[in-house]
Protein backbone atom coordinates (compact mmCIF):
# COMPACT_ATOMS: atom_id res chain seq x y z
CA UNK A 1 0.00 0.00 0.00
CA UNK A 2 2.83 2.38 1.10
CA UNK A 3 4.74 1.82 -2.38
CA UNK A 4 1.22 2.89 -4.35
CA UNK A 5 1.22 5.99 -2.26
CA UNK A 6 4.99 6.68 -2.66
CA UNK A 7 4.41 5.85 -6.71
CA UNK A 8 1.91 8.69 -7.05
CA UNK A 9 3.32 10.74 -4.97
CA UNK A 10 6.29 10.70 -7.54
CA UNK A 11 3.96 10.68 -10.19
CA UNK A 12 2.79 14.60 -8.70
CA UNK A 13 6.20 15.66 -9.03
CA UNK A 14 6.73 14.61 -11.98
CA UNK A 15 3.80 16.31 -13.83
CA UNK A 16 4.63 19.53 -11.86
CA UNK A 17 8.54 19.22 -13.29
CA UNK A 18 7.00 17.83 -16.84
CA UNK A 19 6.20 21.43 -17.41
CA UNK A 20 8.05 23.64 -14.81
CA UNK A 21 11.28 21.65 -15.89
CA UNK A 22 13.25 22.74 -12.56
CA UNK A 23 14.27 20.00 -10.32
CA UNK A 24 13.88 17.38 -13.57
CA UNK A 25 11.72 14.48 -11.30
CA UNK A 26 10.17 13.84 -14.86
CA UNK A 27 13.18 12.77 -16.50
CA UNK A 28 13.00 8.89 -16.95
CA UNK A 29 16.40 8.76 -15.02
CA UNK A 30 15.03 9.97 -11.92
CA UNK A 31 11.12 9.21 -11.88
CA UNK A 32 12.15 5.72 -12.76
CA UNK A 33 14.82 5.33 -9.96
CA UNK A 34 12.33 6.81 -7.60
CA UNK A 35 10.00 4.27 -8.58
CA UNK A 36 11.72 1.88 -8.38
CA UNK A 37 12.77 3.27 -4.57
CA UNK A 38 8.68 3.15 -3.84
CA UNK A 39 8.27 -0.34 -5.02
CA UNK A 40 11.41 -1.62 -3.56
CA UNK A 41 13.00 -2.94 -6.59
CA UNK A 42 15.40 0.41 -7.14
CA UNK A 43 18.23 -1.96 -9.34
CA UNK A 44 15.28 -2.57 -12.24
CA UNK A 45 13.98 1.21 -12.08
CA UNK A 46 17.65 2.14 -12.53
CA UNK A 47 17.85 -0.14 -15.40
CA UNK A 48 14.21 1.23 -17.27
CA UNK A 49 15.10 4.69 -16.39
CA UNK A 50 19.01 4.71 -17.84
CA UNK A 51 17.48 3.10 -21.00
CA UNK A 52 14.28 5.16 -21.26
CA UNK A 53 16.50 8.51 -20.83
CA UNK A 54 18.16 7.96 -23.79
CA UNK A 55 15.36 7.07 -25.57
CA UNK A 56 13.57 10.82 -24.44
CA UNK A 57 16.96 12.97 -23.83
CA UNK A 58 15.57 14.77 -27.13
CA UNK A 59 12.61 15.49 -25.60
CA UNK A 60 12.41 19.61 -24.92
CA UNK A 61 9.57 22.09 -24.84
CA UNK A 62 11.25 25.06 -26.58
CA UNK A 63 9.14 27.75 -27.61
CA UNK A 64 5.65 27.51 -27.64
CA UNK A 65 5.74 23.76 -28.91
CA UNK A 66 5.13 20.86 -26.40
CA UNK A 67 7.20 17.55 -26.69
CA UNK A 68 5.97 14.10 -25.95
CA UNK A 69 5.90 14.37 -22.25
CA UNK A 70 8.35 11.60 -20.46
CA UNK A 71 6.65 12.28 -16.81
CA UNK A 72 3.76 10.37 -17.84
CA UNK A 73 5.65 8.00 -19.78
CA UNK A 74 8.55 7.03 -17.24
CA UNK A 75 6.13 6.91 -14.13
CA UNK A 76 3.77 4.47 -15.25
CA UNK A 77 6.16 2.46 -16.92
CA UNK A 78 8.31 2.19 -14.47
CA UNK A 79 5.17 0.65 -12.43
CA UNK A 80 4.98 -2.14 -14.87
CA UNK A 81 8.91 -2.95 -14.85
CA UNK A 82 9.39 -2.52 -11.35
CA UNK A 83 5.79 -2.87 -9.73
CA UNK A 84 3.78 -6.35 -9.51
CA UNK A 85 3.47 -6.62 -13.03
CA UNK A 86 7.92 -7.36 -13.43
CA UNK A 87 7.66 -6.67 -17.29
CA UNK A 88 11.54 -6.79 -18.87
CA UNK A 89 13.03 -2.63 -19.11
CA UNK A 90 12.77 -3.70 -23.25
CA UNK A 91 8.55 -3.88 -22.63
CA UNK A 92 8.62 -0.49 -20.43
CA UNK A 93 10.56 1.27 -22.80
CA UNK A 94 7.90 0.49 -26.13
CA UNK A 95 5.18 1.19 -23.85
CA UNK A 96 6.64 4.48 -22.58
CA UNK A 97 6.16 5.92 -26.39
CA UNK A 98 1.94 5.54 -26.63
CA UNK A 99 2.34 6.63 -22.52
CA UNK A 100 4.70 9.69 -23.66
CA UNK A 101 1.87 10.94 -26.31
CA UNK A 102 -1.14 10.46 -24.07
CA UNK A 103 1.01 13.01 -21.73
CA UNK A 104 1.39 15.25 -24.46
CA UNK A 105 -1.85 15.61 -25.18
CA UNK A 106 -2.70 16.17 -21.77
CA UNK A 107 -0.25 19.17 -21.25
CA UNK A 108 -1.84 20.96 -24.39
CA UNK A 109 -5.05 20.04 -23.20
CA UNK A 110 -4.25 21.83 -19.49
CA UNK A 111 -2.74 24.71 -21.61
CA UNK A 112 -6.08 25.50 -22.69
CA UNK A 113 -8.01 24.69 -19.80
CA UNK A 114 -6.07 27.13 -17.35
CA UNK A 115 -7.31 29.82 -19.27
CA UNK A 116 -10.28 30.47 -17.14
CA UNK A 117 -7.91 30.44 -13.97
CA UNK A 118 -5.42 32.87 -15.65
CA UNK A 119 -8.71 35.04 -16.25
CA UNK A 120 -9.75 34.82 -12.87
CA UNK A 121 -6.00 36.67 -12.02
CA UNK A 122 -6.63 39.51 -13.99
CA UNK A 123 -9.95 40.07 -11.51
CA UNK A 124 -7.11 39.79 -8.75
CA UNK A 125 -4.78 42.10 -9.61
CA UNK A 126 -8.09 44.36 -10.44
CA UNK A 127 -7.92 44.45 -7.34
CA UNK A 128 -4.79 44.58 -6.10
CA UNK A 129 -5.17 41.20 -4.65
CA UNK A 130 -1.81 39.68 -4.68
CA UNK A 131 -2.83 36.91 -2.11
CA UNK A 132 -5.18 35.68 -4.66
CA UNK A 133 -2.74 35.87 -7.52
CA UNK A 134 -0.48 33.11 -5.31
CA UNK A 135 -2.77 31.43 -4.62
CA UNK A 136 -4.31 31.19 -7.93
CA UNK A 137 -0.62 29.86 -9.24
CA UNK A 138 -0.68 27.51 -6.80
CA UNK A 139 -3.44 25.93 -7.78
CA UNK A 140 -2.04 25.68 -11.38
CA UNK A 141 1.11 23.77 -9.75
CA UNK A 142 -1.20 21.63 -7.68
CA UNK A 143 -3.54 21.23 -11.67
CA UNK A 144 -0.16 20.49 -13.23
CA UNK A 145 0.71 18.05 -10.79
CA UNK A 146 -3.01 16.19 -11.03
CA UNK A 147 -2.14 16.03 -14.72
CA UNK A 148 -0.02 13.22 -14.44
CA UNK A 149 -0.91 11.61 -10.84
CA UNK A 150 -4.78 10.62 -12.11
CA UNK A 151 -3.90 8.81 -15.13
CA UNK A 152 -1.10 6.97 -13.00
CA UNK A 153 -3.57 6.02 -10.62
CA UNK A 154 -6.33 4.64 -13.09
CA UNK A 155 -3.35 2.73 -15.12
CA UNK A 156 -2.38 1.49 -11.87
CA UNK A 157 -5.94 -0.01 -11.26
CA UNK A 158 -5.03 -2.54 -13.79
CA UNK A 159 -4.52 -5.48 -12.37
CA UNK A 160 -0.36 -6.82 -12.37
CA UNK A 161 -1.71 -10.11 -13.94
CA UNK A 162 -3.69 -8.94 -17.08
CA UNK A 163 -0.64 -6.81 -18.04
CA UNK A 164 1.72 -9.62 -17.45
CA UNK A 165 -0.45 -11.94 -19.81
CA UNK A 166 -1.49 -9.51 -22.46
CA UNK A 167 2.86 -9.12 -22.77
CA UNK A 168 3.48 -12.83 -22.39
CA UNK A 169 0.16 -13.66 -25.15
CA UNK A 170 2.71 -11.47 -28.06
CA UNK A 171 4.44 -14.11 -29.89
CA UNK A 172 8.00 -14.99 -29.16
CA UNK A 173 9.17 -13.39 -32.87
CA UNK A 174 7.41 -10.25 -31.69
CA UNK A 175 8.47 -9.93 -28.26
CA UNK A 176 12.48 -10.19 -29.52
CA UNK A 177 11.70 -7.68 -32.06
CA UNK A 178 10.31 -5.15 -29.27
CA UNK A 179 13.79 -5.56 -27.70
CA UNK A 180 15.83 -5.17 -30.86
CA UNK A 181 13.26 -1.92 -31.19
CA UNK A 182 13.65 -0.46 -27.71
CA UNK A 183 17.42 -0.91 -28.67
CA UNK A 184 17.03 1.25 -31.74
CA UNK A 185 14.65 4.09 -30.90
CA UNK A 186 17.52 6.29 -29.02
CA UNK A 187 18.34 7.35 -32.55
CA UNK A 188 15.70 9.08 -32.80
CA UNK A 189 16.51 11.56 -30.04
CA UNK A 190 20.06 11.95 -30.93
CA UNK A 191 18.97 13.33 -34.60
CA UNK A 192 16.74 15.54 -32.54
CA UNK A 193 19.61 17.02 -30.17
CA UNK A 194 21.69 17.19 -33.79
CA UNK A 195 19.10 18.29 -35.71
CA UNK A 196 18.33 21.38 -33.17
CA UNK A 197 22.57 22.26 -33.63
CA UNK A 198 23.83 21.05 -36.57
CA UNK A 199 25.19 23.73 -39.12
CA UNK A 200 27.00 23.60 -41.87
CA UNK A 201 30.63 24.48 -39.71
CA UNK A 202 29.42 22.11 -36.62
CA UNK A 203 29.56 18.91 -38.64
CA UNK A 204 33.08 17.80 -38.57
CA UNK A 205 33.05 18.13 -34.90
CA UNK A 206 30.35 15.68 -34.60
CA UNK A 207 32.93 13.49 -37.01
CA UNK A 208 35.30 13.80 -34.67
CA UNK A 209 33.60 12.63 -32.32
CA UNK A 210 32.28 9.73 -33.77
CA UNK A 211 35.58 8.56 -34.88
CA UNK A 212 36.84 9.46 -31.56
CA UNK A 213 34.35 7.31 -29.64
CA UNK A 214 34.35 4.03 -31.40
CA UNK A 215 37.78 3.54 -29.94
CA UNK A 216 36.44 1.77 -26.67
CA UNK A 217 39.34 3.43 -24.48
CA UNK A 218 38.45 6.61 -24.07
CA UNK A 219 36.33 7.25 -21.41
CA UNK A 220 32.89 9.45 -21.97
CA UNK A 221 34.78 12.09 -19.58
CA UNK A 222 38.15 11.90 -21.33
CA UNK A 223 35.85 12.78 -24.75
CA UNK A 224 34.17 15.10 -22.97
CA UNK A 225 37.36 16.65 -22.10
CA UNK A 226 38.31 16.96 -25.90
CA UNK A 227 35.30 18.60 -27.13
CA UNK A 228 35.77 21.72 -24.58
CA UNK A 229 39.04 21.30 -25.74
CA UNK A 230 38.23 21.36 -29.15
CA UNK A 231 34.82 24.53 -28.53
CA UNK A 232 37.68 26.58 -27.27
CA UNK A 233 40.51 26.13 -29.27
CA UNK A 234 37.28 26.92 -32.30
CA UNK A 235 36.18 29.87 -30.57
CA UNK A 236 39.88 31.80 -30.00
CA UNK A 237 40.81 30.86 -33.84
CA UNK A 238 37.67 32.51 -34.92
CA UNK A 239 37.99 35.42 -33.17
CA UNK A 240 41.41 35.87 -34.26
CA UNK A 241 41.22 35.62 -37.53
CA UNK A 242 37.72 37.88 -38.36
CA UNK A 243 38.49 40.25 -35.69
CA UNK A 244 35.77 42.54 -36.90
CA UNK A 245 33.28 39.64 -37.15
CA UNK A 246 32.08 38.67 -33.79
CA UNK A 247 29.08 36.39 -33.18
CA UNK A 248 27.25 36.41 -36.74
CA UNK A 249 25.12 33.10 -36.43
CA UNK A 250 24.74 30.40 -38.53
CA UNK A 251 23.30 32.23 -42.25
CA UNK A 252 20.43 30.24 -44.26
CA UNK A 253 22.87 29.61 -47.00
CA UNK A 254 24.59 27.24 -44.12
CA UNK A 255 21.42 25.28 -43.86
CA UNK A 256 20.49 24.76 -47.55
CA UNK A 257 24.22 23.89 -48.32
CA UNK A 258 23.51 21.00 -45.75
CA UNK A 259 20.66 20.08 -47.08
CA UNK A 260 22.03 19.72 -50.41
CA UNK A 261 25.28 17.60 -48.77
CA UNK A 262 22.77 15.68 -46.96
CA UNK A 263 20.34 15.27 -50.55
CA UNK A 264 23.75 13.62 -52.13
CA UNK A 265 24.24 10.85 -48.98
CA UNK B 1 20.22 76.25 6.79
CA UNK B 2 23.43 73.82 5.64
CA UNK B 3 22.20 71.63 9.30
CA UNK B 4 18.45 71.34 7.90
CA UNK B 5 19.10 70.27 4.05
CA UNK B 6 20.96 67.59 5.77
CA UNK B 7 18.27 66.34 7.72
CA UNK B 8 15.69 66.57 4.84
CA UNK B 9 18.81 64.47 2.35
CA UNK B 10 18.04 61.55 5.00
CA UNK B 11 14.68 61.79 5.31
CA UNK B 12 14.59 61.21 1.19
CA UNK B 13 16.99 58.55 1.62
CA UNK B 14 14.79 56.92 4.02
CA UNK B 15 11.82 57.05 1.90
CA UNK B 16 13.67 55.52 -0.95
CA UNK B 17 12.18 51.95 -1.73
CA UNK B 18 14.65 49.13 -2.09
CA UNK B 19 14.04 45.58 -1.81
CA UNK B 20 16.22 43.85 1.00
CA UNK B 21 18.21 40.48 0.15
CA UNK B 22 14.90 38.69 1.76
CA UNK B 23 12.81 39.77 -1.15
CA UNK B 24 14.90 38.49 -3.70
CA UNK B 25 15.84 35.47 -2.53
CA UNK B 26 11.84 35.01 -2.36
CA UNK B 27 11.48 36.00 -5.56
CA UNK B 28 14.35 33.51 -6.45
CA UNK B 29 12.31 30.78 -4.45
CA UNK B 30 9.18 31.63 -6.52
CA UNK B 31 11.14 31.97 -9.98
CA UNK B 32 11.24 27.74 -10.39
CA UNK B 33 7.61 27.36 -10.84
CA UNK B 34 7.08 30.29 -13.41
CA UNK B 35 5.77 27.78 -16.06
CA UNK B 36 3.32 26.08 -14.15
CA UNK B 37 0.61 28.55 -14.97
CA UNK B 38 1.76 27.89 -18.79
CA UNK B 39 -1.58 29.42 -20.96
CA UNK B 40 -2.18 29.73 -24.42
CA UNK B 41 -2.00 32.74 -25.44
CA UNK B 42 -0.45 35.03 -22.62
CA UNK B 43 2.35 31.68 -21.89
CA UNK B 44 3.91 32.77 -18.75
CA UNK B 45 2.28 35.02 -17.89
CA UNK B 46 0.77 34.52 -14.36
CA UNK B 47 4.31 32.86 -13.65
CA UNK B 48 6.07 35.76 -13.37
CA UNK B 49 3.33 37.98 -12.14
CA UNK B 50 3.67 35.57 -9.52
CA UNK B 51 7.00 35.63 -9.00
CA UNK B 52 7.20 39.48 -8.76
CA UNK B 53 4.93 39.02 -5.86
CA UNK B 54 7.21 39.59 -2.64
CA UNK B 55 8.98 42.59 -4.93
CA UNK B 56 5.28 44.54 -5.61
CA UNK B 57 4.48 44.09 -2.14
CA UNK B 58 7.41 45.65 -0.75
CA UNK B 59 7.54 48.38 -3.97
CA UNK B 60 3.83 49.76 -4.18
CA UNK B 61 2.37 49.71 -0.61
CA UNK B 62 -0.71 52.18 -2.50
CA UNK B 63 -3.12 50.24 -4.04
CA UNK B 64 -3.10 52.18 -7.33
CA UNK B 65 0.45 51.84 -8.20
CA UNK B 66 0.12 47.51 -6.72
CA UNK B 67 -2.67 47.21 -8.99
CA UNK B 68 -0.89 48.74 -12.08
CA UNK B 69 2.73 46.62 -11.67
CA UNK B 70 0.43 44.01 -10.82
CA UNK B 71 -1.73 44.20 -13.93
CA UNK B 72 1.76 44.70 -16.05
CA UNK B 73 3.30 41.48 -15.12
CA UNK B 74 0.14 39.55 -16.36
CA UNK B 75 0.69 40.54 -19.71
CA UNK B 76 2.18 37.69 -22.14
CA UNK B 77 5.63 36.44 -21.38
CA UNK B 78 7.83 33.89 -22.17
CA UNK B 79 11.17 32.62 -22.32
CA UNK B 80 13.29 30.05 -21.20
CA UNK B 81 13.01 29.46 -17.93
CA UNK B 82 16.18 29.42 -17.20
CA UNK B 83 16.97 33.06 -18.68
CA UNK B 84 13.81 34.04 -17.15
CA UNK B 85 16.54 34.94 -13.81
CA UNK B 86 18.18 37.62 -15.71
CA UNK B 87 14.99 39.39 -17.44
CA UNK B 88 13.44 39.43 -13.49
CA UNK B 89 17.09 40.40 -11.81
CA UNK B 90 16.65 43.37 -14.68
CA UNK B 91 12.96 43.79 -14.14
CA UNK B 92 13.44 44.16 -10.42
CA UNK B 93 16.13 46.94 -10.52
CA UNK B 94 14.02 48.92 -13.20
CA UNK B 95 10.60 48.22 -10.42
CA UNK B 96 12.80 49.78 -8.14
CA UNK B 97 13.75 52.73 -10.32
CA UNK B 98 10.48 53.30 -10.66
CA UNK B 99 8.91 52.63 -7.50
CA UNK B 100 11.25 56.03 -6.30
CA UNK B 101 10.27 57.63 -9.29
CA UNK B 102 13.67 57.59 -10.77
CA UNK B 103 12.87 58.11 -14.77
CA UNK B 104 11.84 54.75 -15.43
CA UNK B 105 8.18 54.87 -17.33
CA UNK B 106 5.97 51.34 -16.75
CA UNK B 107 6.42 51.33 -20.62
CA UNK B 108 9.63 51.21 -20.36
CA UNK B 109 9.75 47.70 -17.89
CA UNK B 110 7.24 46.34 -20.53
CA UNK B 111 9.87 47.26 -23.49
CA UNK B 112 12.98 45.35 -21.61
CA UNK B 113 10.94 42.16 -20.86
CA UNK B 114 9.92 42.25 -24.47
CA UNK B 115 12.96 42.60 -25.85
CA UNK B 116 15.64 40.04 -23.64
CA UNK B 117 12.92 37.49 -23.88
CA UNK B 118 13.16 36.36 -27.24
CA UNK B 119 16.68 36.92 -27.99
CA UNK B 120 17.89 35.15 -25.09
CA UNK B 121 15.61 31.93 -25.45
CA UNK B 122 17.01 31.38 -28.74
CA UNK B 123 20.26 31.51 -27.04
CA UNK B 124 19.47 29.84 -23.62
CA UNK B 125 17.80 26.74 -25.71
CA UNK B 126 20.55 24.85 -27.61
CA UNK B 127 22.87 25.42 -24.63
CA UNK B 128 20.79 23.92 -21.40
CA UNK B 129 18.01 21.43 -23.40
CA UNK B 130 20.36 20.93 -26.20
CA UNK B 131 24.13 20.58 -24.88
CA UNK B 132 23.96 20.25 -21.03
CA UNK B 133 20.64 17.90 -20.31
CA UNK B 134 21.80 15.36 -23.11
CA UNK B 135 25.35 15.19 -22.44
CA UNK B 136 24.55 15.22 -18.13
CA UNK B 137 21.64 12.66 -18.47
CA UNK B 138 23.39 9.95 -21.49
CA UNK B 139 26.45 9.80 -19.05
CA UNK B 140 24.54 9.55 -16.07
CA UNK B 141 22.39 7.15 -18.12
CA UNK B 142 26.20 5.21 -19.28
CA UNK B 143 27.44 5.23 -15.27
CA UNK B 144 23.92 3.43 -14.31
CA UNK B 145 23.93 1.09 -17.38
CA UNK B 146 27.62 0.19 -16.20
CA UNK B 147 27.11 -1.09 -13.08
CA UNK B 148 27.23 2.23 -11.07
CA UNK B 149 23.63 1.94 -9.92
CA UNK B 150 22.23 4.93 -8.16
CA UNK B 151 25.49 6.60 -8.74
CA UNK B 152 24.34 7.59 -12.22
CA UNK B 153 20.67 9.07 -10.66
CA UNK B 154 22.60 11.25 -8.31
CA UNK B 155 25.08 12.46 -10.51
CA UNK B 156 22.25 13.76 -12.93
CA UNK B 157 19.95 14.90 -10.06
CA UNK B 158 22.88 16.42 -7.93
CA UNK B 159 24.67 17.90 -10.78
CA UNK B 160 21.75 19.06 -12.92
CA UNK B 161 20.30 21.25 -10.01
CA UNK B 162 23.45 22.87 -8.71
CA UNK B 163 24.22 24.12 -11.62
CA UNK B 164 20.56 25.52 -12.29
CA UNK B 165 20.24 27.05 -8.89
CA UNK B 166 23.49 28.58 -8.90
CA UNK B 167 22.85 29.65 -12.76
CA UNK B 168 19.43 31.32 -11.78
CA UNK B 169 20.89 33.07 -8.71
CA UNK B 170 24.04 34.53 -10.13
CA UNK B 171 22.26 35.97 -12.89
CA UNK B 172 19.07 37.56 -11.38
CA UNK B 173 21.40 38.92 -8.67
CA UNK B 174 23.71 40.26 -11.02
CA UNK B 175 20.62 41.64 -13.21
CA UNK B 176 19.35 43.52 -10.40
CA UNK B 177 22.72 45.24 -9.23
CA UNK B 178 23.82 45.93 -13.19
CA UNK B 179 20.44 47.01 -14.42
CA UNK B 180 20.15 48.15 -17.87
CA UNK B 181 24.01 47.60 -18.33
CA UNK B 182 23.52 44.16 -18.63
CA UNK B 183 21.58 45.17 -22.45
CA UNK B 184 24.80 46.50 -23.35
CA UNK B 185 26.71 43.80 -22.61
CA UNK B 186 24.75 41.25 -23.99
CA UNK B 187 24.65 43.10 -27.33
CA UNK B 188 28.58 42.97 -27.22
CA UNK B 189 28.10 39.04 -28.75
CA UNK B 190 28.92 37.14 -25.69
CA UNK B 191 26.04 34.97 -25.51
CA UNK B 192 26.42 33.58 -29.04
CA UNK B 193 30.07 32.70 -28.67
CA UNK B 194 29.51 30.62 -25.39
CA UNK B 195 26.20 29.32 -27.16
CA UNK B 196 28.58 28.55 -30.06
CA UNK B 197 30.62 26.53 -28.20
CA UNK B 198 28.12 24.74 -25.92
CA UNK B 199 26.94 23.72 -29.74
CA UNK B 200 30.20 22.42 -30.50
CA UNK B 201 31.02 20.21 -27.34
CA UNK B 202 27.17 19.41 -27.55
CA UNK B 203 27.68 18.33 -31.49
CA UNK B 204 30.91 16.25 -30.28
CA UNK B 205 29.57 14.66 -27.80
CA UNK B 206 26.88 13.40 -29.72
CA UNK B 207 28.93 11.79 -32.14
CA UNK B 208 30.38 10.28 -29.34
CA UNK B 209 27.24 8.65 -28.15
CA UNK B 210 25.91 7.26 -31.06
CA UNK B 211 27.91 4.55 -31.31
CA UNK B 212 28.57 3.70 -27.79
CA UNK B 213 25.08 3.75 -26.48
CA UNK B 214 22.76 2.63 -29.89
CA UNK B 215 22.43 -1.03 -29.14
CA UNK B 216 22.14 -2.65 -32.96
CA UNK B 217 23.33 -6.29 -33.03
CA UNK B 218 23.81 -7.94 -36.20
CA UNK B 219 22.86 -12.04 -36.19
CA UNK B 220 25.99 -13.41 -35.92
CA UNK B 221 26.31 -15.71 -38.76
CA UNK B 222 25.13 -14.81 -42.73
CA UNK B 223 27.31 -17.17 -44.16
CA UNK B 224 28.65 -20.72 -42.88
CA UNK B 225 30.55 -23.24 -44.71
CA UNK B 226 32.33 -26.14 -43.96
CA UNK B 227 35.48 -23.78 -43.48
CA UNK B 228 34.59 -20.62 -42.43
CA UNK B 229 31.59 -18.50 -41.44
CA UNK B 230 30.87 -15.46 -42.18
CA UNK B 231 29.84 -12.66 -39.35
CA UNK B 232 28.29 -9.47 -40.87
CA UNK B 233 28.72 -7.94 -37.68
CA UNK B 234 32.40 -8.90 -37.31
CA UNK B 235 33.04 -7.76 -41.13
CA UNK B 236 31.42 -4.40 -39.61
CA UNK B 237 33.39 -4.01 -37.06
CA UNK B 238 36.35 -4.54 -39.08
CA UNK B 239 35.42 -1.47 -41.12
CA UNK B 240 34.00 1.11 -38.44
CA UNK B 241 32.20 0.32 -35.30
CA UNK B 242 28.77 1.99 -34.95
CA UNK B 243 28.80 2.81 -38.87
CA UNK B 244 25.00 1.63 -39.12
CA UNK B 245 23.83 3.44 -36.31
CA UNK B 246 25.55 6.34 -37.39
CA UNK B 247 23.79 5.99 -41.18
CA UNK B 248 20.50 5.34 -39.31
CA UNK B 249 21.07 8.52 -36.89
CA UNK B 250 21.92 10.87 -40.03
CA UNK B 251 18.87 9.62 -42.52
CA UNK B 252 16.64 10.90 -39.22
CA UNK B 253 18.11 14.20 -38.93
CA UNK B 254 17.85 14.24 -42.81
CA UNK B 255 14.38 13.17 -42.80
CA UNK B 256 13.59 15.53 -39.24
CA UNK B 257 15.17 18.47 -41.70
CA UNK B 258 12.86 17.61 -44.46
CA UNK B 259 9.94 18.15 -42.00
CA UNK B 260 8.98 14.37 -41.00
CA UNK B 261 7.41 14.29 -37.69
CA UNK B 262 10.08 12.63 -34.78
CA UNK B 263 6.69 10.55 -34.61
CA UNK B 264 6.98 8.51 -37.79
CA UNK B 265 10.69 8.40 -37.22
CA UNK B 266 9.71 6.49 -33.77
CA UNK B 267 7.63 4.39 -35.57
CA UNK B 268 9.77 3.42 -38.82
CA UNK B 269 12.64 2.73 -36.57
CA UNK B 270 10.12 0.44 -34.16
CA UNK B 271 9.06 -1.78 -37.73
CA UNK B 272 12.69 -1.71 -38.63
CA UNK B 273 13.49 -3.10 -35.72
CA UNK B 274 10.49 -5.51 -35.75
CA UNK B 275 11.02 -6.40 -39.30
CA UNK B 276 14.84 -6.96 -38.74
CA UNK B 277 14.47 -9.43 -35.76
CA UNK B 278 11.59 -11.08 -38.23
CA UNK B 279 14.06 -11.48 -40.83
CA UNK B 280 16.93 -12.88 -38.47
CA UNK B 281 18.87 -10.24 -39.54
CA UNK B 282 19.06 -8.47 -36.15
CA UNK B 283 19.17 -9.73 -32.62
Amino acid sequence: MSSIWGVLIVAFLAGIEGVVDEWEFHQPIVACTLVGLATGNLVSGIALGAALQLVTLGWMNIGTAVAPDPALAAVVAAWWVSGPAHLPAAAGVILAIPLALIGQGLTRGLRQLIIPLVAQADTAAAQGNLRRITWLHWSSVALQGLRVMIPTALLMLLPAAWIQQGYYAIPEVLRGGLRVSAGLLVVVSFAIVINMMATRRLWPFFFIGFALATDGHLSLVALGMIGVGLAILYIKLQSKDTPHNNGTGPSQDDEDELDRELDDL
Amino acid sequence: MIYKKGVSEVENEQKLRTLTLSDQLLVFSHSGLEQAAWNYPRLQNLGFCYLMVPAIRRLYPEKEARILATQRHLELFNTMPYMQSLITGVTLSLEEDHANGKGVSDNDIRALKISMMGSLAGVADPVWWGTLRPILSAFAASLALSGFGIVGPLVFFIGWNVARLTFRWATQRWGYLQGLKVVTFLSSGVLQKLTLGASIVGMFVMGAIVPRWTRLKFAPIIASSQHASLSLQSMLDQLLPGLVPLMLTLVCVWLLRHHVKPLWLLLGVFILGLGGYWLGLLR
